[in-house]
């Protein structure tokens, strides 16, 4: 059984205009449907706008969608009640992607570890503190820093803190939504390895939400892409990356920058008369999907 | 090789504050021949946009040009009283930032914008300018561009927004383009595109390009050669085939090292 199954997800938003025009229907996330197995490093990709950070957090039920399942460990979280869902988080957590926007300015860093603990009422506090040094530890910082606020870190620590407290409940799940895109390169590097580190020694499931195709092709197992609010291909990695079948994937691996300066460069520009939007994904090689 | 038409000579910029003193550009030197593109790479705070902004003297207080030359079209700028430098911006150097929302004016025709740029710096009349503003949105293939130039930038996507820069930059035919992080903020396809144009326009002008940027990818495409800065240093420069296949400063090393998907001194390849 997979971990997480998402079954035909949809999210509509609706933007209303006054009373006399008809509102209009955005479909962020239209028909998706995914599964990730237990220990699972599970890409998903597409440019701003393709619904991958809203299906993120339908799976958390951040935003409730407006259709579909969700299934973690078999049960589906949507009939969930608002308690259940809340004890069912303590297994999905969430990484962001701006450490700068996503942690409380005016908690200190230990402050912001420790308060999942104090929501799910976890330990005594005594237990929470240790839980919360060990963390630190865990990720890479320093003890000593526990009572320090987060403008006093560098963008990758912060990052730290992020995953430390996402990590404090000892979730299953992580879904990463772009969680090292605003990280310099050399710092990016150094997180992502803390990320697969943690991967194996916590048994951790990842659904790692990124627009950077290179980093996505050189970490996760599988990649699902999204266009439009539709996933639009999924394969496991290096058969997606070696033979994408659909469209868009082609236009856009080939937009990838090469860091060959000599390898050649084929361009392909999407046209959006040349497929069907509405294809079903059918088998296309062994472990390879695609809506042609 | 022909004379440069950028020469920096041991630029020094430091950042003065009560009690400190920060050195954010240390003792740089590099050159760019015309028509040539030389790619400055580094991480946040390495440096390289202050040096760019201390080519154009666009520096703010506290930051100041501490010591150092720099030459260009065979005149040292930091030596030019500021009318004078006000000739040279936009003329002959000319600069593309990251953030076309935030670079462009949100309550100006985008036609005007381009105008603009060429009545300051006395190149034709208002009725010219605005017919070459046309001319010069279809140089840099914003479709409808009789239309178009009547459009507010909110109107338009990130990547047309950021070819209106391009053509505003170009405007004056400068021969020298200082484009900072020109792609950073736009998605993977439209990056492809607005690199694509940056390449087809230097072509057809000859255009000499300082291009600013933190991605080994985009410096694989576009540079001939490289200049990596780090804390304010240059620790090393030399063409793109060597800076990518054969580094030699340690810190160029692990900078490439970190960058997904490259083998330092191989080649790699895809699937």
């Amino acid at each position: 059984m997979a971990l997480l199954e998402v079954r035909n997800l949809i999210k509509h938003f609706v933007r209303r205009h006054g009373p006399w025009r008809a509102p209009t229907v955005v479909k962020a996330v239209d028909d998706v449907s995914f599964a990730i197995e237990e220990g699972e490093m599970f890409g998903l990709v597409g440019e701003s706008g393709s619904g991958k950070s809203t299906t993120g957090r339908c799976i958390l039920r951040l935003i409730e969608p407006t259709a579909g399942d969700v299934f973690f460990r078999g049960e589906n979280v949507l009939q969930f009640s608002r308690a259940r869902m809340r004890r069912a988080r303590r297994d999905m957590q969430i990484v962001f992607q701006d450490p700068y926007s996503s942690l409380n300015p005016r908690m200190r860093a230990g402050d912001i570890v420790e308060e999942p603990l104090i929501i799910h009422r976890l330990g005594s506090k005594a237990e929470r503190r240790a839980r919360v040094g060990e963390l630190f530890t865990l990720v890479g910082l320093d003890r000593d820093h526990l009572a320090r606020y987060p403008h006093e870190f560098s963008g990758g620590q912060r990052q730290r803190i992020g995953i430390a407290r996402a990590l404090a409940l000892s979730p299953a799940l992580i879904i990463a939504d772009e969680a090292v895109s605003a990280l310099d390169v050399s710092i990016q590097a150094q997180v992502v390895r803390l990320m697969l580190e943690l991967k194996d020694r916590l048994k951790l499931t990842y659904l790692f939400i990124a627009h950077d195709l290179r980093l996505v092709e050189n970490i996760c197992d599988r990649v699902a892409v999204m266009y439009l609010g539709k996933i639009v291909e999924i394969g496991t990695t290096p058969t997606l990356f070696a033979s994408p079948t659909h469209p868009y994937t082609r236009a856009l691996l080939s937009a990838v920058p090469v860091l060959d300066p000599d390898a050649p460069r084929q361009r392909i520009t999407l046209d959006p008369d040349s497929f069907d939007a509405g294809a079903p994904l059918k088998e296309v090689g062994a472990s390879h999907w695609a809506a042609v | 090789m022909p004379d440069p038409l950028l020469d920096v000579q041991r630029l020094t910029v430091v950042f003065e504050g009560a009690r400190s003193m920060v050195t954010a550009v240390d003792n740089v030197s590099f050159e760019i021949a015309p028509g040539e593109t030389l790619g400055l790479v580094g991480e946040s705070g390495s440096g390289k946009s202050v040096t760019a902004f201390s080519i154009l003297r666009l520096l703010q207080p506290p930051g100041r040009v501490a010591s150092g030359r720099v030459v260009f079209e065979g005149r040292d700028l930091l030596s030019f009283p500021e009318r004078e430098m006000r000739q040279v911006r936009g003329a002959r150097i000319s600069l593309i930032f990251q953030e076309p929302m935030t670079a462009l004016n949100p309550v100006m025709r985008v036609g005007d914008q381009i105008a603009e740029a060429l009545t300051v710096h006395g190149l034709g009349d208002k009725n010219e300018a605005r017919a070459r503003a046309v001319e010069l949105l279809d140089a840099v293939h914003i479709p409808d561009a009789r239309r178009r130039v009547r459009d507010y930038p909110h109107q338009l996507s990130g990547g047309m927004r950021q070819r209106v820069m391009i053509a505003i930059a170009l405007a004056c035919h400068p021969p020298l383009v200082i484009a900072d992080e020109p792609t950073t903020a736009l998605d993977v396809t439209i990056q492809a595109q607005v690199l694509d144009l940056l390449r087809e326009l230097r072509a057809r002008y000859n255009l000499a390009l300082l291009l600013i940027t933190h991605d080994f990818g985009v410096i694989a495409e576009m540079a001939d050669r490289v200049a990596v800065m780090h804390n304010g240093l240059l620790v090393e420069q030399g063409p793109v085939r060597q800076i990518l296949r054969a580094p030699v400063h340690d810190y160029t090393r692990r900078l490439l090292a970190a960058v997904p998907g490259m083998r330092v001194g191989g080649r790699q390849g895809r699937g």
